[in-house]
């Protein structure tokens, strides 16, 4: 009974914690520093992309001891990131609200207008990565190159199925521009997280997909899969015999950023706390062999260097949607 | 046998002292995080996944499975005490459980609930030791056809040889289907069903709030109704006689176990369904398969048998395809599979080879875990039969804070607070009705699996239904889904030509 009791205080007690009141921070001559937990907001739910992104940065913190306070994440995975951006843009105490953000980060307010976010507003801390994209086919069809792909795709015509994860996402911006490109029709059918597009495809359910090389790397490394091309400036370490689809004639490069972003109206002495501790976190070997390990690319881009690129891909964005038709220009 | 070599290799590694005092602390962990309301084993994961940085990946994946075998097994006892669901895993361990509490059979009912998952973890485990390759393929050949024919089958399991009123069955699915339906559409990429335009309802309604709200707080009300307040809950005595003579059950339970062991292991495989949907189909199939359906709700000890025994086999059942695939099969398995990429592995095919004393040591560790789990569990039966003695003017004020506290630690959102109170309020309503709640519970687990499953499926094959009969597994499954979907309405049809009433039961 008493352990009961205590089990349910120390609940209530975190839980109090983590919810976090509207407390003033202590505002010193001495650099900013957190006051109180620190909450780290995932626009996805437990196990997601971003939450395994958000839960590996914790770790980092925690154990480089990069933080006086903890970092607690916490998840709002609705309306892919609409209800973690209007959390964040309404926040009490941006001083502690930090958040991991993807390309949805522009996509989803751009698409739902309604909620009157704008990623311009968000406090630039570091963008820690940007992830890529290839596309894949089972080593079944037989397929080597993308001429071949295009030579099956084209007499499959619709019955061609490509996977990806969400509808008007990244992987269907993609799938779009192969259609385009080539003078394709396949089908793409959307699925909710990367891990479930990589098994329809190693199961022979779809005929190809545009997986980062993380969420294709087991099945790659068994020899299932197939790497084709690649959406990247260079050719990516891990797939050195892989061409760049700009090898290939095609002007088409693709990324996927992973940024941590501060709250709006986050005090500049804030900021510079986050962007030290994320900077540090950056240069930790668990970080970098993460990055390794996933094909990740991209330098750390931090302060107004960071708010440039977020108005370049915000516009590339913008216009990628209108083509698709999924805004109104 | 080189299997038996790579086991025994396992175990060494699991008994370095290290690792086994991680795993009984894991155990114990995750009894109490599990017992308690709102905090399943995916937030026991979640939270503790960072300390897991501290030792090596394999003894923190040891520690992190003994804690998820445990909330198993904790699941049970706040099922059967207080008639919440501890996590979302044991909602179906409440619908025979609590009955069975309230006729004073408490005891009973938890060694059933203890013994059933040891059984389902045994099972569950020599399954995986001997065939964890071969049914990772099985895994994969399940496209969305084939997960759609088995969720058909899961509902047909509670429509067809039910006793209750199969109208108001059904009317209960489709109350479940619609609020399944609230959140985000994954087809469209847009927010659906935004009731009021409440961001809240941004995101699908979540589980364990809507379990808790309907089984903690409405049963509550509907408890202090029949009762005026002034009752004790049960008059259970402890001895170890007592103890002794339940052990027994497990005999009388054979059936129920053993099909709940094999289906929930079935099912943990298939990435995205996991122990909630595993237990769920469980208790349906038991019921099904019963000689005593009409004993089901009202305190039938297969009932409490058959789903504990499939949570736990559905729970090692899903760390097959996060192993093999690098797909978890349940939310559970998300998070440890977030972990084993903070821990620098690569889940995949490949991982069985290059990673022989992870993968084994991991496999010797469920043996070990489930072990102590049973023990563990067993001991602390006198400790939660005591709590059952309180008055319940003491408990209901204390289970009402409980779910309080479980609905938020569930999500950390107020909003979820507010909509678990209403929840509770239409669960009573329901009960009160005489409308069966656990056809709703299950078309809210099974919705958000059926519906993309339906959708992808016509739209891979243009829309034409014939998808479902035509491949040479998801056929045979629709089949006997619609049979038995179909069975009652038969059934009356064939009386009638035979000129008879059709029989109550």
């Amino acid at each position: 009974m008493k352990t009961f009791v205590k089990k349910l205080l120390g609940v209530g007690i975190t839980v109090g914690l983590v919810s976090g009141f509207t407390a003033v921070a202590g505002k010193t001559a001495l650099a900013w520093e957190p006051v109180k937990p620190i909450q780290f907001v995932v626009m996805a739910g437990k196990g997601g992309g971003a939450d395994k992104l958000a839960r590996l940065m914790q770790s980092i913190i925690e154990k480089h001891k990069l933080s006086p306070k903890p970092v607690t994440p916490i998840n709002k995975p609705g309306g892919s990131g609409a209800e973690a951006l209007v959390y964040m843009k309404n926040h009490k105490d941006p001083d502690h609200a930090i958040m991991v953000t993807l390309n949805s980060f522009y996509t989803t307010p751009l698409r739902q207008p309604k909620l009157e976010v704008d990623p311009l507003s968000f406090a630039p801390v570091a963008r820690m990565a940007e992830d890529t994209f290839v596309l894949w086919v089972h080593k079944d069809a037989g397929i080597k190159t993308v001429d071949e792909y295009v030579k099956a795709a084209k007499a499959a015509g619709n019955n061609w199925i490509m996977a990806g994860t969400g509808k008007a996402s990244e992987d269907n911006l993609l799938a779009d521009f192969l259609n385009a490109a080539y003078g394709l029709n396949m089908k793409y059918v959307p699925y909710k997280g990367g891990g479930k597009v990589a098994k329809q495809l190693a199961g022979k359910h779809a005929n190809s997909t545009v997986n980062n090389p993380s969420e294709a790397l087991g099945f790659f490394e068994a020899g299932t899969v197939v790497p084709l091309a690649s959406f990247t400036d260079n050719r990516l370490p891990m797939f050195k015999d892989t061409p760049t689809f700009k090898e290939l004639g095609q002007d088409f490069v693709y990324y996927m950023q992973r940024s941590v972003v501060g709250a709006p109206g986050m005090s500049k002495e804030a900021q510079a706390f986050y962007q030290d501790v994320f900077k540090k976190a950056y240069a930790t070997p668990e970080w970098q062999t993460y990055m390794k390990k996933k094909s990740l690319q991209g330098e750390l881009l931090q302060g107004d260097a960071l708010v440039t690129y977020w108005k370049r891909e915000n516009e590339v964005h913008r216009k990628m949607l209108i083509k698709m038709g999924a805004i109104k220009g | 046998m080189e299997l038996l070599g790579l086991l025994s290799d396992g175990f060494l590694v699991a008994f370095e002292p290290l690792n086994l005092g991680l795993i009984v602390l894991g155990v114990v962990v995750g009894l109490f995080v599990g017992a308690m309301p709102g905090l399943g084993s995916v937030n026991g994961v979640a939270i503790l996944l960072p300390m897991t940085f501290l030792v090596p990946p394999t003894s923190a994946i040891m520690f992190l499975a003994a804690l998820y075998y445990g909330a198993m097994y904790g699941g049970a006892i706040s099922s059967i005490t207080l008639g919440i669901p501890g996590a979302s895993t044991a909602v179906a361990t409440t619908f025979d459980g609590r009955p069975l509490a309230m006729q004073g059979e408490a005891d009973k009912a938890l060694i059933a609930a203890a013994l059933a998952s040891f059984a389902g973890g045994t099972i569950s485990i020599v399954l995986f030791t001997l065939f964890a390759p071969p049914l990772a393929s099985i895994a994969l050949d399940f496209g969305d056809p084939e997960i759609f024919a088995l969720m058909i089958l899961a509902f047909a399991t509670f429509v067809g040889l039910s006793g209750d009123d199969i109208a108001k069955t059904i009317f209960s699915i489709c109350i479940g289907m619609v609020m399944s339906a609230i959140g985000f559409d994954i087809i469209s990429g847009e927010p659906r069903l935004v009731l009021f335009d409440l961001i809240g309802f941004q995101s699908k309604i979540n589980f364990l709030v809507l379990a808790i709200g309907i089984y903690g707080i409405g049963e509550m009300m509907w408890t202090i109704e029949v009762s005026r307040g002034d009752t004790m809950m049960t008059k259970v005595t402890v001895s170890v006689e007592r103890v002794l003579s339940n052990l027994k059950i497990i005999w009388g339970t054979w059936k129920a176990w053993l099909m709940g062991s094999f289906l929930g292991f079935f099912v943990g495989i298939l990435p995205a369904a996991g122990a909630t949907p595993g237990s769920l189909m469980a208790y349906g199939v038991a019921k099904m398969t019963s000689r005593e359906p009409q004993k089901f709700g009202k305190g039938a000890v297969d009932g409490v048998v058959a789903p504990e025994a499939a949570n736990n086999a559905a729970s090692t059942g899903s760390m097959l395809p996060m192993l093999t695939l690098g797909i978890p099969g349940s939310p559970t398995t998300a998070v440890l599979l977030g972990g084993m990429v903070i821990w620098g592995l690569q889940p995949g095919p490949r991982l069985f080879v290059t990673e022989t004393e992870f993968v084994w040591g991991l496999i010797a560790s469920l043996y070990a875990a489930n072990l102590f789990a049973v023990i563990i569990n067993i001991a602390f039966i006198p400790l939660f039969l005591w709590f059952l003695r309180t008055p319940f003017t003491i408990l209901a004020p204390l289970i009402f804070v409980l779910s309080m506290v479980g609905g938020f630690a569930a999500t950390e959102r107020m909003f979820d607070v507010w909509l678990m109170l209403i929840l509770g309020v239409g669960g009573y309503l329901m009960r009160k009705l005489d409308y069966p709640v656990a056809p709703a519970v299950l078309a809210i687990v099974l919705g958000p699996i059926a519906e993309p499953a339906l959708r992808q499926s016509l739209l891979i094959s243009s829309g034409d239904v014939m998808v479902f009969f035509n491949r040479p597994i998801a056929g045979p499954i629709t089949i006997i889904a619609l049979v038995l979907l179909f069975l009652p309405a038969l059934q009356v049809l064939w009386r009638r030509v035979r000129g008879k009433r059709p029989v109550e039961g």
